[in-house]
This record gives structure tokens, sequence and C-alpha cells, in this order.
């Protein structure tokens, strides 16, 4: 010992104890004003102040002699293209300083959202429908197009698909991990945790080297909120994790909007439940637009295929089509053609941009 | 004294003459028998003693040497207890054995002396007239069976004291005698081939999944079903032995063996004139597939040869067990060593596998299906690659609407479908004359190149999917076997734009579930970038 430690080494070291939330820091740190204070009290001192409980008393002691190792880490993170970013810092999102719960230090590869260019989260389910997913693609594209940063989980489904849809437009966009932001999960996901820090920002307030336990995500919903403007919610069940981020922004004073499904469609079921409790109906990107008073030149309605460039059979196969997968059965039964004919077709369609194929044989529309 | 009758053994599927020879002599009173014998029959000698007492003969107080020649060979099976009993009645010259020397004897006795059947008659009685031999004494129960062979005399035996009346009179009215039994064979009986409980008339809707069949059972292609439970995965499959080219006579004997062999044979009527069609559970183990033992019996596999072997729930199965598909699938047939011997059995089967999208099973459809992307993927995953490589069309099959099982129009019946793909295997048949191959199926990069070749505009197009879709080789070579086939089927000599997409269509499961569309080129740019930043 005996190195002189920063203000910031010391608030490291308190974000490193894991029973420690968020909340217990920041009452810790408005007790004592500095996190250095706090690291000279005695633990259990501060479990009869009843600001933390024994075990975390106990931990507190126990993670003392680890400062230096904490700073060292701290000092090295750089390298590791990690920075951590405090709630003293300039840089921290002003978005979050308002919010219950803040957290007091975000590791952040990449950048932060800027405070001054509105942001919007694309959230829904897992197992989004394709419908689910390229509704989420298609407005991570159009929002990012007209400056909006998008805001998401990195998780698969419509998460995935609407950080997806900003990339394809080289807009920016920003994951806010359930892990450590050294954790690249879904693993499936590890192109876009590779691409999303280029272009924007991974987000955690998890230390290092966390996995993405259960218990993390409602955590991280409240960041997703907490950063965003706008929270759109694609698809999403009754009970759903989609439905506890509309809540919490709802909480923070941030606007929600919902897509609107088929009231036959479980996926959908949040979102009407939603839309019903007054949520904003996203029919297309023009309405989130709308919402931050973004002018335009062009409308952005629900982008449509130009059909007339199609020949005639193409347009009977192309019209039996939906955004809802169909089988090819079922086309060849309405649009009366024979199989191999309907195959071919559906193949130059899909080769065209217009169809694509979720699964093999099923067929969906392209938007 | 010395005796000498023959009995048949059975080494794998082939039977196997052996000389069963006694011999009875003055010393202490015993009974010992020699030469290879398998438990069931070292144990004959106490069912022969104890038979032919109970049927009156005198067992006198001398010494009893049994042989069974040739001496080296493993053998095993209940058919030697009337020969052995034979030749020991014979050796103390109750029963005149050189009346015996045309003939082959095949039956298991019980303590009374009543004959009982046994399996694999047919190929017995197929071996015992290669080897020249004119009548077979056999269980009367297994009477049906052996007169499958043409041009053999078959004498059934219900008690083996009838055996000893034969015998015993003058020569050449033994058989005779016994007139009330004894009828030539007639060879095979005459029934109506292609004569199915099941037919494709039965399936109502389902166009993709029959024309998939169809393509597949006509070029011999191995297919892959995937759908939700429900769906008609399995009612398809039992259906392709329907379509599949009528039997020929041989063909009809080879199966006919293996069932004789595993005791399957109906015994109303001891022949199969029908493709099999066998759907071992997913529990199965290696031995129920690929056979086995110490003295190896055929397993599914070889009973499903000349027809289909069909694998519900594909990803159920052991891969172990899977993994065994692999030489079969190439070589036709199995070969099982043992201490005993080589044994070979035929494995010429199709293989249709099944399987569902998912764990739930109701995957494309989201609102029953909450299976994420790396469940679906971890799923399918169980199915092993080298399998998934010798299955050359995929098809999914869609759960049937109520429309669709109300029929609207009459479906077509297997039979018209038969007609079509025998027509396509005559084309292959002239096709690959001399060139060592039967079935589209198995060309390989040579013939591919000599007989599926593209003109410019195809060659083009092909190659734009090949890039979109990010195609694998091995996909290459498949969808261009499939093209063919299709092709034959429309009757064309060249492969046209309709049948690339078709075939297109059928490719397998490995590029359309492992890999999301829309995320290549994402992770194409990701990594550059990372590359140029160092």
């Amino acid at each position: 010992m005996g190195e002189p430690f920063a203000e910031r080494d010391y608030l490291y070291w308190l974000c490193q104890i894991p029973p420690l939330g968020a909340v217990t820091i920041q009452a810790l740190l408005d007790r004592y004003q500095t996190s250095e204070a706090v690291y000279h009290i005695e633990g259990s001192r501060l479990a009869e102040e009843r600001l933390i409980s024994r075990k975390a008393a106990e931990c507190f002691d126990r993670m003392k002699p680890l400062l230096g190792k904490t700073a060292a880490e701290l000092a090295g993170l750089p390298l590791r293209g990690i920075r951590f970013v405090t709630i003293l810092d300039q840089e921290y999102p002003e978005r979050l300083k308002h919010i219950y719960g803040k957290p007091v230090g975000l590791y952040v590869k990449g950048r932060v959202p800027d405070d001054s260019r509105p942001s919007a989260a694309i959230i829904g389910a897992r197992a989004a429908s394709d419908y689910g997913i390229q509704i989420a693609r298609m407005l991570g594209a159009s929002l990012s197009r007209a400056g909006v940063q998008i805001i998401s989980g990195m998780a698969l489904g419509a998460d995935g698909a609407g950080h997806e849809g900003a990339l394809m437009e080289e807009g920016d966009t920003y994951a806010v991990l359930g892990s450590g932001v050294d954790v690249c999960y879904p693993r499936t996901h590890l192109n876009m945790y590779l691409e999303i820090p280029v272009r924007g920002g991974l987000i955690s307030e998890f230390p290092l080297g966390s996995g993405a336990l259960k218990a993390h995500f409602p955590m991280r919903n409240r960041l997703i909120s907490g950063l965003s403007d706008v929270i759109i919610v694609v698809e999403a069940r009754e009970k759903s994790g989609s439905l506890i981020t509309a809540e919490l922004a709802l909480e923070q004073g941030r606007e929600v909007m919902a897509v609107p499904g088929m009231v036959t469609s479980e996926l959908s079921r949040g979102c009407n439940q939603l839309i019903r409790q007054g949520a904003g109906i996203v029919t297309s990107p023009d309405d989130i637009l709308e919402y931050f008073q973004i002018k335009q030149e062009k409308m952005l309605r629900l982008p449509k295929k130009n059909e007339n460039a199609l020949a005639k059979k193409e347009k009977i196969v192309y019209s039996c089509l939906d955004l809802q997968p169909r089988f090819i059965d079922q086309v060849v039964e309405e649009s009366g053609l024979p199989l191999g004919e309907c195959m071919t077709i559906l193949l130059e369609l899909e080769l065209k941009g217009y169809v694509m194929q979720p699964t093999g044989h099923y067929y969906v529309k392209k938007i | 004294m010395f005796s000498n009758v023959c009995g048949i053994g059975l080494l794998g599927v082939e039977g196997c003459l052996v000389h069963v020879e006694a011999d009875v002599q003055d010393g202490l009173p015993g009974f010992v028998m020699v030469g290879a014998l398998a438990p069931e029959v070292r144990e004959a000698q106490d069912r022969v003693r104890t038979a032919l007492k109970n049927s009156g003969f005198r067992f006198p107080p001398k010494k009893v040497t049994v042989n069974l020649s040739p001496a080296d060979v493993h053998k095993s099976g209940t058919g030697f207890d009337l020969p052995i009993a034979a030749a020991v009645l014979g050796a103390h010259g109750a029963l005149d054995w050189e009346k015996l020397s045309d003939a082959v004897l095949i039956g298991e006795l019980g303590l009374d002396g009543v004959v009982k059947p046994v399996r694999g008659v047919l190929p017995m009685v197929a071996e015992a007239q290669r080897r020249g031999k004119h009548v077979c004494y056999l269980p009367i129960e297994n009477v049906r069976e052996g007169r499958v062979i043409p041009g053999m005399r078959i004498v059934g035996i219900g008690h083996v004291r009838e055996l000893i009346g034969m015998m015993s009179g003058p020569a050449g009215t033994g058989a005779e005698r016994a007139g009330t039994r004894k009828e030539p064979s007639s060879g095979p009986p005459r029934v109506p081939r292609d004569c199915y409980d099941v037919d494709y008339q039965d399936v109502q809707g389902q166009g993709l999944v029959k024309r998939a069949a169809e393509v597949a059972a006509a070029g011999r292609h191995n297919l892959l079903l995937i759908g939700p439970a429900g769906a008609g995965k399995t009612m398809i499959a039992e259906r392709i032995p329907t379509i599949m080219p009528s039997c020929t006579m041989e063909e009809m004997l080879e199966i006919s063996k293996i069932y004789s062999i595993c005791g399957l044979l109906p015994g109303e009527q001891p022949f199969m004139t029908r493709r099999p069609f066998r759907s071992p559970h997913h529990s199965a183990t290696a031995q129920a597939l690929i056979g086995g033992g110490r003295n190896p019996v055929p397993g599914e596999m070889s009973l499903a040869s000349g027809g289909v072997l069909f694998l519900d729930e594909l990803p159920e199965f052991s891969r172990n067990v899977i993994e065994l598909l692999r030489q079969p699938l190439e070589s036709h047939k199995i070969v099982l060593s043992r201490v005993s011997g080589r044994y070979e059995f035929p494995a010429d089967f199709m293989l249709v596998a099944a399987a569902n999208p998912c764990p739930c099973g109701h995957f494309p459809d989201r609102n029953r299906c909450r299976c994420s992307e790396e469940q679906i993927r971890r799923y399918l995953g169980k199915i092993s690659k080298p399998i998934l490589d010798r299955i050359d069309i995929c098809t999914e099959v869609a759960p049937v609407e109520f429309g669709d099982l109300r029929g609207r129009k009459k479906a077509e019946s297997s039979e018209t479908i038969r007609g079509r793909v025998e027509q396509v295997r005559k084309i292959q048949r002239e096709r690959f004359a001399g060139r060592g191959i039967r079935f589209n199926s198995q060309m390989t990069g040579e013939d591919i190149r000599i007989f599926c070749r593209l003109d410019r505009a195809e060659e083009d197009f092909f190659q734009e999917v090949y890039q979109r879709k990010g195609l694998s080789a091995r996909a290459y070579a498949k969808i261009l076997k499939v093209a063919r086939t299709i092709a034959d089927l429309d009757g064309a000599a060249q492969i046209g734009h309709a049948h690339l997409c078709e075939a297109i269509g059928y490719r397998s499961l490995e590029e359309k579930y492992w890999r999301p569309p829309g995320y290549i080129s994402i992770q194409k740019q990701a990594l550059a970038e990372v590359a140029r930043r160092g």
C-alpha cells in the first residue's frame, strides 16, 4: 500500500464488490460523499448503519486488500479497448443521471450515446416472428438513416434485428449488455458484438467477466429505457421482459410506442395491450420521427415493393404471400400454378429480393 | 455302425451344408457330440435321446459319437435335431440312412418326438438346392416356406416316428409312403405383386412432400422430412415402398431370405412380395440396426434391404448408432467379422429420415414456438453431418389444414407414380450401363460432369444462386444430381431451368438452418473493419 490512489480507483473498487448494487453504492456515496471515505470505513459499521447487509459487509472487508489489484485492472482497461465511465465524468450520459438506481460506473466499449441527439430503443421478443424481425430491422434502418441513435440489448430476435438495421445503414447503435462488456452474449451475435463498438458502443454496468445471469436482465432493461427517449416495442408476449422494460420506461418518463400486430398473434398481445393502455402506435418510421420533430424531405412510409417490375405469373405468386410464413403447398393451391413452376418463380423472386425463406419451403414477403 | 445324413446350418444369410455322422460302438454307454457346436446344438443330444425314447425307440447301452462336419465351421441353431436323430437311428440300424443320401433334414425336436419349426428355412432350402439335393424333410409348419424354392421335393415331418416309418421300408418307397404330405415344390406362390396395404391415394394435400418422395424414389436419393408432429411424415414415408419399382423375383427371394432368418415371414404366405419398410425406434442399439450377436443375425438395415429404412426423430437417435449408417449407405452391405468367420448381410436400402424442426416442433410458427435460433440450431445440429452429406433431398412437411383433409380432389395413386419412377429407373440403367453404378444418387465428380451438364444461361444462374445463398461445394453436387433426376422425370435430356430451381428447393438442411439470412454481409464487414483498425 502507500501508493496514492485516485477517487476513480476507489470508485472502481467499489463497483467490483458483487453484493453491492447501484442503489446501495449510491446510498453509500450520499452518506460519505466520496468512495475513498467509504473505503476507509469498517464494513461492520456500514452494516450497523443498515446501509449494507451483514453478508455484504463481510465481502466488503474481504475486498479491501484487493484495492491495488483493481486499480491495476482499471489502469489496464484502455489496452483492452474498454473505458470506465463514472458518474463524475463529463461523458456520463445525461439521460441516465436522472433515473432511479443509476449506475455509478459504466463499462464502455466504443462510445456512449450522444446526449444532444435523439435516441430510440427497439426491443421485443427473442423468439420473434419473421414479421417482428423484419419490422425491427426496417425501423432500425430508417431511424438510423434519419439520425436517431438505436439502443437495444443485443439479444436474439427483435433486439438484434434493430441493431442489424442500424448497422446496415452504417448508423450508430448502442447495446446494453446483461453480461460484462468483455463477454459476448449471445454468442451467435459475435459479429454484432464486433461491429457495434466500431459504430456506436457496448455498455454494461456489470464488472468485467460477469456472465449473462438471469438477474442481470431486468437491471439492464432499466438502462435501455434510461438511455432512450422513445421505447419501441416490436413484438412482446404478455408478461414478457419487453413489457417490464416498457413499464420501467414509463416510470422514467420515457415515451413508449408499440408496433401493433394481429389480435390472434400471441406475440403481439403485449404490444396490443400497451396500445390499449395508451402507448403510441407505430405504423411507420414517420410516427417516431414525428415525435422527435425530425423533418424528412421524403415521408418515411412503410416501404412497399414495386410490383410493376414483375411478370404476370410472378405477380400471381407474390400476391399469395404475406408477412407470415406460408408453406409452398398453400401457394400452389392459391395460385393454381403447378408445383415446379411455383418453385421456379419463388426462387427468382427470392433472388430479386421480393421474398425470403425463413426456413425451407416457407416463404414471406420482404419489406 | 456308422451313418451319415445331411443337415443345414446358417452362416449369416447363407445356408451351409453340414454332414451329420453318427457311430455306435461298444464301450462305456454315452453320447458324445463334436464339431464346433454352439450350446443349443450341443443340447440336441438330450432332446434327441429323450425324443427317440418317447417315440418307442429303445436306446441300447452303447457309446454313440456324433460328428457334424465340416468340423471347423461354427454350427448354431436348432435345426440340427432332426438330422442328428436320423443319423443316430441310422447308426443303430433303425432306419436306412442311405435312402437319405439325396435329402436334407431340418427340424427341432420336442421331448415327445414332435418336430418343431425353425427359422431360416428359405436360405437353407436354397442352399440344399444349390448343392444338388432333391428332397427336403422339413417341419410341417415350414413346408410352405420351403416350397418357395422351385425344383425341390419338400416332405413335411410332424413326428420323428413318421421319419422312421418312411425310411424303414423297402428302398425307393419311403418318401412315397408318406404321400399325404409329399408334394413337389411349386416355386414361389402366385401372389399379386405390388399389393400394399397403403397407397398415396390416401394422402390428401401434401403436394410438395409427395413430389419430393417421387423424386427421391426415382433417383434413389435419400430423403429427410422436417415437420411438426402430426404433419404426416410417417404417413408419407411408409408409402414410399409403394412407388418404388416392382420387385424382381431375385429381389423377392433375397428379401424373403433375410426375413426367414429373423423368423419374420408371415406363416400363411411365407414370401415377401413387397418392398420392406422398417421403422426402428430411436432407442435402437447399434446391434439392432446393423445386426449382431456371436452368431450374427441381420439387423434393421438388412431387413430394410430392397426397401426403405425410416428413421423417425433422427436427432433423437444416439450418435454412434447413426454413424454406423455411413458405410452401408456407401457399400450397400454390412460385413461383420467374428471369431467364427466373416458374415455379409445386404443393406441396400433407401434412407428416409424425419425430424422435428425444433425441440417443440412448431417452428416457424412463432405463435406456438418459442425456441431460440440457438436451440433450433443445437437441436438439428445433433444430426450427424456425415449422414446429412448422404441425404440429397430435404423437404419441409407442413401441418395439414382442414380443407386438405376433406379432400376436394382425388390424389394420385401409387401405381401412377410408380409408373413414372420405373421409367426413370430405366433411363438410369441405360445411362450408367458399364459404369458400375445404378442410380443418379451414386454419381461422383466425373459422372456429374458428364451427365449433369448445364448450358450457359443455367450455369450463370446457378452461379448467382450459389453465391447469394452461400452454398457449399457439396450442396452444389447434390443439387445437380437431384436436378438430373427431376429432368429424367420430365423426360428431358438436358437439365433445364425449372429442374434446377426445383432441385435448389430441395437442398439439404445445412444451408437453411445453420445460417440466418442477412448476417453474413455484416459479419464480413465487421471483420474487415476490425482488421483495418488493427
